[in-house]
């Protein structure tokens, strides 16, 4: 195996930590809070909103368009550190 | 100034601009033509992504939607947003860089195979075909209530627009065309918005607003939970749906998503990997602002209609209501004699829609033919919501206009987007890669450009003689695209075992799984079979949400059949092996 091999399976099996971390994130916020554990998540308020239901039609979105964010930052430091950057 | 005289200037503005630019970007070659040229930058392709993605339903119909149903409106936001981390983290990096320049060119590669191919297309014109009808009907709707067009010609104007951005300019007319659309869309998605939640709440940011608290001390939404549990309806923030078809249509709406050959080709457009991935998350930040807006103007929506209508003289009516019921998409029956209208739960009418007779009631209004006898005497079409709520709301003759020019732009941008993919199977995919592979660079580009206007013309006549639900209908599309490519897509970045047979099997079952309860338990087939009912449905799924298990039984279909059958070659391996790291990601190319 080359060095260059060796590099490609070590960066992708960093890649799929990350994945796996955040597609868990990604389904509590939304299949979640937003949608399994609602009721229960209703009794809290945040403001005027019940909890599950703010995590169903704005909270889970906020927190999509963060999870992107941070996998942009987390695969651009993966790239360097490989040396797959370009 | 007049509604339709704004709405008449601010159309025909709109309209040069896009003009101007498809004039300006014209694709002088295949690449320009298909991904134009690979070089937009990750901000305007996450615009262009935005406007591509952002349809007539998501602008019209969606808060109108959403308006209706509380709680379970939630599937279209999540479902419409979640796909985003999904194409973001798990196909538009691997796909970039594997550089080509439509889906079934992946899919024929991966899978080293024609049949593969032929399928991919097969399924990306199904889903398209599916999407673009309800946008070419929202065109027509949009033209016909506000400048008094018939509908039928509305659809026409529509036609001919996109035909001269998609036809000249390809991609590249069309991404930067999108661009301009986007910030249309958006500035009049969020005027109104901002207007009444000030009105409403005090608060000038509508996400905010929403939670706020109304004149008296009230929160809004709690005031909206007892307005609905006095007229009989379930608490706004409460639903009906039950917590697996909401999961389900959630799921199908999201894997959909991040399966659909228009948003994904965009990805190809970008110069590097890492470009792909940024703008993945620029086009969902893009997307999020009207999203997370929608359900705020849905609460403002549905309060405003609750108590501008409900128990009021028939007589003291705002004029909104007539012009409305003129078009058809409000009724009033006075079933009790009182001349005032009571708006509570239960459909007003037997059937789905008002059938109107000629004459008038003793109040001036529409009289018709099948109202029933539930204590319901307000019909409203769902779709009018977001085009209604400026004129409910009472704001100026400018934002009313404004609602108009951004619902045209979102149809038009993800009319163009489908198109442009139609055509690109067409050209690139069955002639280019199949039938005639010597064609000329010239010869491909004037297929591409009669396949276009082909399709738009097909295109026309869905929007003219409509399949149903604008929302409705693009809903389906979600299921069939996640039924076929989203497994093959995926299963051939991350499973390397993956091979053709595995994947040729696994879309056939799930996109012929998936017609077959669509046609079953949604459309039917007109003359033979009508759709059969709710209570027939399997494990409680309705039809929009059978798309999470056409995908899973796709899964399963694919793995089973792959391990079954030979591996993949050596060099299709080394492809898999490729596509994962980011580095040396080349331009979009033919081979």
């Amino acid at each position: 195996m080359t060095d260059k091999q060796k590099h490609a399976t070590a960066y992708w099996k960093e890649n799929l930590k990350y994945l796996i971390i955040l597609l868990s994130i990604w389904f509590l916020v939304s299949y979640g809070a937003g949608i399994l554990f609602k009721d229960a998540l209703n009794n809290v308020r945040l403001g005027g909103f019940k909890l599950g239901f703010w995590f169903a039609q704005q909270g889970s979105i906020y927190v999509f368009v963060i999870l992107i964010f941070v996998y942009v930052r987390l695969m651009n430091k993966l790239d360097k550190k490989y040396g797959f950057d370009e | 100034m007049s509604v339709q005289v704004w709405t008449w200037i601010l159309v025909g503005i709109t309209f040069s601009l896009y003009f101007g630019i498809a004039i300006w970007a014209r694709a002088g070659s295949t690449k320009e033509f298909y991904v134009a040229g690979g070089g937009v930058s990750p901000l305007a392709n996450g615009m262009a992504t935005a406007a591509d993605w952002m349809s007539a339903a998501s602008f019209i119909s969606m808060a109108g939607l959403i308006s209706f149903m509380g709680y379970d409106g939630s599937v279209f936001l999540m479902g419409w947003t979640g796909g985003y981390v999904l194409l973001a983290l798990l196909l538009a990096p691997y796909l970039r860089k594997f550089g080509k320049f439509t889906v079934p060119d992946f899919i024929g590669d991966r899978y080293y195979s024609n049949t593969a191919r032929t399928v991919a297309v097969i399924c990306a014109l199904i889903v398209s075909f599916t999407y673009v009808a309800g946008q070419m009907r929202g065109v027509g709707i949009v033209f016909s209530q506000f400048l008094q067009v018939p509908i039928n010609l509305g659809v026409t104007i529509g036609m001919f627009v996109v035909l001269v951005f998609a036809f000249l300019g390809g991609m590249k007319g069309i991404t930067y065309t999108q661009v301009a659309q986007y910030c249309v869309l958006i500035f009049a998605f969020m005027v109104p918005a901002i207007f009444i939640s000030i009105q409403m709440t005090g608060n000038p940011i509508p996400q905010i607003g929403m939670g706020g608290k109304v004149e008296g001390g009230a929160f809004l939404l709690d005031k909206l939970d007892a307005l609905h549990t006095q007229l009989g309806f379930n608490e706004y923030t409460s639903g009906t749906k039950s917590t697996w078809d909401v999961f389900a249509i959630t799921l199908a709406l999201m894997v959909g998503t991040a399966g659909l050959p228009h948003v994904i080709v965009r990805f190809f457009t970008v110069p590097k990997v890492k470009d792909a991935r940024k703008s993945a998350g620029l086009a969902l930040l893009f997307i999020a602002i009207l999203y997370t807006t929608a359900p705020a103007i849905a609460v403002f929506a549905r309060t405003n209609l609750i108590e501008t209508v409900n128990n009021k003289e028939y007589s003291e009516i705002p004029e909104w209501f007539k012009n409305w019921e003129n078009t058809g998409l409000i009724a009033w029956a006075d079933k009790n004699n009182d001349g005032k209208i009571q708006y509570v739960n239960g459909s007003a009418v037997a059937g789905k829609k008002p059938i109107y007779t000629d004459a008038r009631g003793e109040h001036g209004q529409r009289s018709i033919s099948n109202a029933n006898d539930s204590n319901n005497e307000l019909y409203v079409d769902r779709d009018i919501m977001v085009l209604a709520n400026p004129e409910i709301a009472n704001l100026p003759n400018w934002v009313i206009a404004l609602v108009a020019a951004g619902g045209l732009a979102a149809a038009l941008s993800t009319a163009a987007g489908l198109l442009l993919v139609i055509s690109t199977s067409i050209s690139h995919d069955l002639i280019k890669k199949q039938i005639k592979p010597d064609i000329s660079e010239k010869g491909e580009l004037l297929a591409a450009r009669i396949a276009i206007f082909v399709a738009i013309i097909i295109a026309g006549l869905f929007g003219i003689y409509p399949p149903g639900f604008v929302a409705a209908v693009v809903a389906l599309a979600f299921g069939l695209a996640a039924a076929s490519f989203f497994p093959a897509i995926i299963l051939g970045i991350f499973d390397k075992r993956m091979n053709n047979y595995g994947a040729v099997a696994g879309m056939i079952v799930g996109i012929t799984l998936m017609l077959f309860y669509m046609i079953r338990y949604k459309t039917g087939l007109i003359g033979v079979m009508d759709p059969r009912p709710a209570s027939e449905w399997w494990f409680g799924t309705s039809p929009e949400g059978f798309g999470t298990i056409a995908m899973i039984v796709n899964v399963i279909v694919s793995v089973v059949v792959s391990r079954m059958t030979p591996a993949p070659p050596q060099h299709v391996q080394e492809i898999v092996e490729h596509i994962r790291i980011p580095s040396d990601a080349g331009e979009a190319t033919h081979h």
